[in-house]
């Protein structure tokens, strides 16, 4: 009966219910270290889906095995309908292109100044541009981030909400369907953390792109998450729509939210 | 304690093994980063020349007047061009030119590819699909590879016009009976093993250098100890090889 249901609802709105990011009984340790026991997540197309939990919970373990950074002791993990674990590099930077990793610490590469960073990775996946081309990209995409003037400048003249949208830039100008951002507003002030959630919202919409949002910002959730997870001991402690989770009988999970 | 850090030596040894066999691997295979590899060779080689140009003058400079004496008391005195020209390149410009590229360059890469690794810069590059080992490590290595032995012949160079103004000193030698003294004292024998070394050196010096920062671990203090421990490995290194190159030319010539 539910199944039925569940079958109507997918043929009524396919965007909703097609799964672009699955996660399932995910293993990490670290020597005697065991951070992940078992997660299990799904981010369906066109979602935001918004992490929280304690530092050192293993957020960002969980989205650094989705781009293979970090290879899982045990489970499965398939994006964009391809499973991911134990593809060749070449097979794994077909998937890569298409997500974009927003780095806790922006990490710009420090040798090259934002208009070189952003060429960089361009050059590279977009071989047939003219330099012309290249240059309206550049431009366009450091406009959206709202930093069009910062373009000649290096990393180390950026401040740290600067260099996070620089690093959003870089990771927008490849077109990804998926953005994994991790604590994109963490070390910034209340409205410059706005600023930047807003962005978010805004890229989701204009895109159309699918996220995963680590954060401990919970303005920053509020204002982007369609769903919300709680990670804690390793695994998913709870699960559900922001509004829903605030008003939690789980003592635990309502802390988050004060 | 010393048996752990028996095991921590053997264990790095492997791991460094790995690394260069990867090395060969990726070397091979296209895409080239040619541009970066360029980029490289002039930071390695042009933007070491200075340093290289004076270690070298006083090499040979210092090389003459230390050996004066004695020849003088054999009335050997003549012999001073080829023997202090047999001496640099066979031996000490060489040596001294790739320690002091351990000490610039090996320590220069460490702490570069170290800070890449701590900052996420070397993740960035991987999640953008683009391979940071190529990008990175095998341009390095190939630069460094290519331009110590390069350099190192400068530095001969520049050791036996050194010579010259050590000779000069003393005593009133034209400048043309110098230079077809050095080179007749001169034969293939001295030059193609010591440069053959020379390639070695380098090879390492890039190896090493790469391979410490790119297994930094996390913190920004691992960037220091990367650069450091560089130093000291490449150094060491550079000893090992030049005995191993000594013996063996020794075997055979
Ligand atoms: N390379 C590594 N080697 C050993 N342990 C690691 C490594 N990377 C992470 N860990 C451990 O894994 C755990 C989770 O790390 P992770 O970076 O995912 O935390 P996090 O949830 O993102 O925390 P934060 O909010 O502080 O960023 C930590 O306890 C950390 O010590
Ligand atoms: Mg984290």
């Amino acid at each position: 009966m539910k199944s039925e249901q569940e079958n109507i609802v997918q043929t009524l709105t396919p965007n909703k219910r097609t799964p672009i990011i699955e996660i399932k009984d995910l293993h990490k340790s670290f020597g005697n270290n065991a951070v992940l026991k078992g997660i299990n997540l799904t981010v369906n197309k066109g979602e935001d889906l918004v992490i929280l939990g304690r530092s050192g919970e293993g957020k960002s373990i969980t989205i650094k095995c989705i781009v293979g950074l970090v290879i899982p002791d045990k489970g499965n993990i398939s994006v964009l309908g391809e499973e991911i674990i134990g593809l060749k590099r070449n097979e794994l930077n077909k998937i890569r292109v298409k997500i974009g990793f927003l780095f806790q610490s922006g990490a710009l590469y420090d040798s090259m100044s934002v208009r070189e960073n952003l060429e960089f990775t361009l050059r590279r996946y977009s071989k047939q541009l003219s330099t012309q081309e290249i240059e309206t990209e550049i431009i366009d995409v450091l406009e959206s981030v709202g930093l069009a003037d910062a373009i000649d400048k290096m990393p180390s003249e950026l401040s740290g909400g600067m260099r996070k949208r620089i690093g959003l830039a870089r990771t927008l100008i490849l077109k990804p369907e998926i953005i994994l951002y991790d604590e994109p507003t963490t070390g910034l002030d209340t409205i410059t953390s706005k600023e930047i959630s807003e962005l978010i919202v805004d890229i989701k919409q204009k895109r159309k792109t699918t996220s995963i949002i680590i954060t401990h910002d919970m303005s920053c959730a509020k204002l982007t998450a369609d769903r919300v997870m709680i990670l804690k001991d390793g695994i998913i402690h709870a699960e559900g729509k922001y509004k829903e989770l605030e008003k939690s009988k789980d003592e635990w999970v309502r802390s988050f939210f004060i | 304690m010393p048996i752990l850090y028996l095991k921590n030596t053997f264990t790095d040894i492997g791991d460094a093994t790995l690394f260069t066999k990867k090395f060969f691997k990726e070397v091979f295979i296209p895409p080239y980063e040619t541009k970066e590899f360029f980029k490289q060779c002039y930071l390695i080689g042009y933007k070491s020349l200075p340093l290289v140009a004076l270690t070298g003058f006083i090499m040979g400079l210092v090389l003459t007047l230390q050996t004066r004496p004695t020849l003088a008391t054999f009335g050997a005195e003549s012999w001073l061009p080829g023997m202090v020209a047999l001496s640099l390149i066979r031996e000490i410009a060489p040596v001294i030119t790739a320690l002091i590229c351990a000490g610039k360059i090996s320590s220069g890469i460490g702490a570069e590819l170290g800070s890449m690794k701590v900052t996420e810069q070397i993740d960035a590059m991987e999640v953008a699909a683009i391979n940071p080992f190529k990008y990175l490590v095998v341009t390095r290595i190939l630069a460094t590879t290519l331009m110590v032995p390069l350099l190192v012949i400068f530095a001969d160079a520049i050791g036996i016009l050194g010579g010259y103004a050590g000779i000069t000193i003393h005593s009133d030698v034209n400048a043309y009976r110098y230079i077809s003294q050095v080179f007749q004292s001169l034969g293939f024998i001295d030059i193609i093993p010591a440069t053959i070394k020379t390639f070695f050196f380098g090879f390492f010096i890039g190896m090493i250098g790469c391979y410490k920062g790119f297994n930094a671990a996390n913190g920004t203090e691992s960037v220091g100890k990367a650069a450091n421990s560089a130093v000291v490995t490449a150094s060491l290194t550079i000893f090992i090889i030049d005995m191993l190159a000594v013996q063996i030319t020794d075997l055979f010539f």
